[in-house]
């Protein structure tokens, strides 16, 4: 199943020890059933024996439950946490380069301020410009931009955090 | 003490407790052969390396200890995936060693070399393409624990050819011997939760139609005794599945033997009638359950596993309780024995002369063999079993002779059957018993065998009678590969597509002398008995015994596939039984 069929998307967050293999061993239990992975980022952790997995799978929490015990009895996986998009802070980078003749620059350049984007580089007619934010807010740059013509774009994938408590502590709680 | 890694290899090996090793030498693992001379560990010279895997695997169902087996790089590598799959689906320990190309050669498509960590990927438990000598030990020592702990499973140790070999300056370390783990994502957890436990417990006192669903984690587990107490305390009745035969007497009045698609009709009625299924170390396997949306509809689910991805993988639970069958047992015996004991469970006379109606209406059961008719295979295990000590370790190939044997057999005690159930893997049975008797040479060791099986591996019968393993096998020659056979007649309207083996090519008996092995034929009834007695007599070679079967004999009961279980077909000679 995917997304596009009625489904949600689930992300988890694989702590792995790091080692060689460990990916190919994580990305077969999603292979093996057809789950297509639309986004992974990898990144070395505070501790260096360990990294970090952000997953995200087009399938629904129910089907992939099977697959996280499964993930979980991986001697390689570490913990897993699995992240609701409502309750988590997701970010995601993309790097874009556009079409951009100097005559219409002006156009991109108050997308880019809107959007709070930075120009990274700039060539005779095109721009390369990146831009961090939630991934629906990197969708909408990136839709805004396509009319001017995308030569390239590089997205990283979404990392995420579970969101923080919002409520200080009682304080006659014991 | 400064050593190789080769040596190291072998000291790790006699570290862990190894005493036998199945396998057969080349390239690669050569370096590794030499220092195994000087080893006190016994080498056993396989004439296949699925030879050498089925032998580790049945060593480990006869002993419970760790089956250790090692071969060479790339199709000695690819030769024992079988293995270690049939290993994986019915959680064998198991530790098997490859050798590999060395390892600037590794991706280079260098002579016999294969890519043996991502081809065994998903049929073992764990595995390690180890990269230097020095980290032979701990790998090693992690290899057995994660075999044997938690759910036990095969893992295997893929050794690059430069860190054995002593005349690579790479192979150079070290011996040190590892004292822990560091293994931060593998916590294999044994206790079961107490409130959990205690659910289970008032359940139990609870249900009118319980019956204890009990599968192979009993046997991983050494759960016997405690399983024994348990049933025995509430007189719950038990199945045992296909992976738990032996696991609880055979001859005790609570036994109601093996569910599922060829299982007992009271066993598979029992729990589709059942309010309460209390499932020990059992997966709800497809050829348990039947048609799983229909399976036993009435019943609550107390599910205990040792491997927590089991519970609700296939039916949801009503108490899911993660950890070892023995002791959640244990736990649960004593959580019942609180609450009142046998004083506490309800009356359940009604649900017993329920059962005791089933199991008086609908036995196993099989015509005689008439006239000039050949053997009625059923007929020939029946003897097998009656003529044959009760600690006999029993070992059995796949397809109806297997179905057969675990019908017809009464298993009385635990470790007694070594078989192929989650993979259905033709060919178990000879090298399996064969690591059966190496495991226990006290116990006489038979195989049963059908003749499509036979021809898989009989190989290793040279293996038996050269390396002194007087294992005896019973082939059941039906001239077919019989279950599938049994199905065309059954679901194809009797169109019989490549199924036909002939019955006289091989000469099974002239084989079997070529082998080195007593060849012996049967023919006739009368003379099952006495060449059942001459093979129990030779101790110093191995015997086959040809029996020659029926080829048209089918095994009833039958589930057929995806249907529920309620409509299980019985024995022609029963189906105008009221139900
Ligand atoms: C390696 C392998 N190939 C194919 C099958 C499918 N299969 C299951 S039972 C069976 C027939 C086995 O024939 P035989 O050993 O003669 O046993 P019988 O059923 O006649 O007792 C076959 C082909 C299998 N289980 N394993
Ligand atoms: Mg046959």
């Amino acid at each position: 199943m995917s997304a596009a069929d009625g489904g949600g998307t689930t992300t988890l967050v694989v702590r792995v020890e790091n080692k060689a293999g460990v990916l190919a061993r994580v990305a077969g239990l999603f292979a093996r059933r057809g789950f297509n992975i639309e986004s992974l980022a990898v990144a070395p952790t505070d501790d260096e024996r360990f990294s970090r997995l952000t997953i995200v799978v087009g399938v629904d929490a129910a089907p992939m439950e099977q697959v996280v015990k499964q993930l979980d009895k991986l001697v390689n996986v570490v913990d897993i946490r699995e992240l609701n998009p409502s309750a988590s802070v997701e970010r995601e980078l993309m790097m874009v380069t556009v079409r951009a003749n100097p005559d219409i620059r002006g156009q991109i350049l108050d997308l880019v301020r809107i959007f709070q984007a930075t120009v990274l580089n700039v060539g005779y007619d095109e721009i390369m410009v990146s831009l961090t934010g939630s991934p629906s807010r990197v969708d909408d740059f990136e839709d805004l931009l396509r009319p001017y013509g995308i030569v390239d774009v590089q997205r990283t994938g979404k990392v995420a955090l579970p969101k923080l408590v919002k409520a200080a502590p009682d304080p006659l709680a014991p | 003490m400064n050593m190789n890694g080769g040596q190291a290899l072998m000291k790790a090996l006699e570290n862990e407790g190894v005493d036998i090793l199945f396998g057969l030498p080349g390239g690669a693992i050569l370096p590794v052969y030499d220092p195994l001379i000087d080893s006190s560990i016994r080498h056993v010279l396989v004439r296949h390396e699925q030879g050498a895997g089925h032998m580790a695997e049945g060593y480990a169902h006869a002993t419970g200890r760790p089956g250790v087996a090692m071969v060479t790089s790339g199709p000695a590598a690819t030769n024992i995936v079988t293995p270690l799959c049939d290993a994986y689906m019915d959680s064998i320990p198991m530790v098997v060693v490859t050798g590999q190309v060395p390892y600037a050669a590794i991706g280079t498509d260098a002579f016999q070399e294969c890519d043996t960590t991502g081809i065994t990927m998903s049929v073992t438990k764990h595995n390690y393409l180890v990269t230097e000598a020095a980290d032979i030990p701990q790998v090693i020592h992690d290899a057995f624990y994660i075999a044997t702990t938690g759910r036990p499973g095969p893992v295997l140790v893929d050794i690059p050819k430069d860190i054995v070999d002593p005349n690579n300056p790479r192979s150079a370390m070290e011996w040190y011997t590892p004292d822990s783990h560091d293994l931060p994502g593998y916590l294999p957890n044994q206790a079961g939760d107490a409130e959990l436990i205690r659910q289970a417990a008032k359940l139990i006192c609870e249900a009118e139609r319980p019956v204890l669903y009990t599968g192979g984690g009993i046997l991983k587990s050494r759960g016997a005794e405690a399983l024994l107490e348990l049933a025995e305390m509430t007189g719950i009745h038990v199945v045992t599945t296909l992976m738990n035969r032996g696991g609880f007497p055979d001859d005790h009045p609570l036994c109601l033997g093996m569910p599922g698609m060829h299982g007992n009709y009271t066993a598979v009625t029992a729990m589709q009638e059942a309010d309460l299924l209390i499932a020990l170390g059992a997966r709800f396997d497809d050829r348990v359950t039947g048609k799983v949306g229909e399976f036993a509809p009435l019943a609550k689910i107390i599910h205990v596993d040792i491997d927590s991805a089991e519970l609700g993988k296939v039916r949801r639970p009503d108490v899911a309780i993660q950890g070892d069958c023995r002791v959640v047992i244990e736990e649960l015996v004593k959580a019942l024995k609180e609450m009142g004991g046998s004083e506490a469970q309800p009356d359940r006379n009604q649900w017993r002369s329920r059962i005791s109606g089933w199991q008086e209406r609908f036995p196993l059961t099989y015509e005689q063999s008439k006239g000039d008719e050949l053997l009625k295979p059923q007929y020939v295990l029946e003897q097998l079993r009656d003529s044959t000590p009760s600690d006999t370790i029993v070992a059995s190939g796949v397809g109806q002779h297997q179905m057969w044997t675990s019908q017809y057999w009464k298993f009385n005690h635990p470790y007694t059957w070594v078989n192929s159930g989650g993979l259905g893997t033709m060919g178990f049975a000879i090298p399996a018993a064969i690591g059966a008797k190496a495991g226990r040479p006290d116990r006489m060791v038979w195989a049963v065998d059908g003749d499509g099986c036979f021809q898989m591996t009989a190989q290793e019968l040279v293996t038996a009678a050269t390396e002194g393993f007087p294992i005896k096998v019973a082939l059941i020659n039906n001239a077919y590969l019989g279950m599938v056979r049994q199905w065309q007649e059954m679901f194809y309207e009797e169109r019989y597509s490549e199924v036909y083996l002939t019955r006289d090519v091989p000469d099974y008996k002239m084989w079997a002398e070529a082998l080195g092995c007593v060849g012996l034929r049967v023919e006739s009834p009368e003379e099952v008995g006495p060449a059942i007695a001459q093979a129990n007599e030779i101790d110093d070679q191995p015997v086959v015994v040809e029996f020659r079967c029926e080829a048209e004999e089918n095994v009833f009961p039958m589930v057929p596939a995806g249907m529920s279980n309620s409509d299980v077909v019985v024995d022609p000679s029963q189906r105008d039984q009221p139900r």
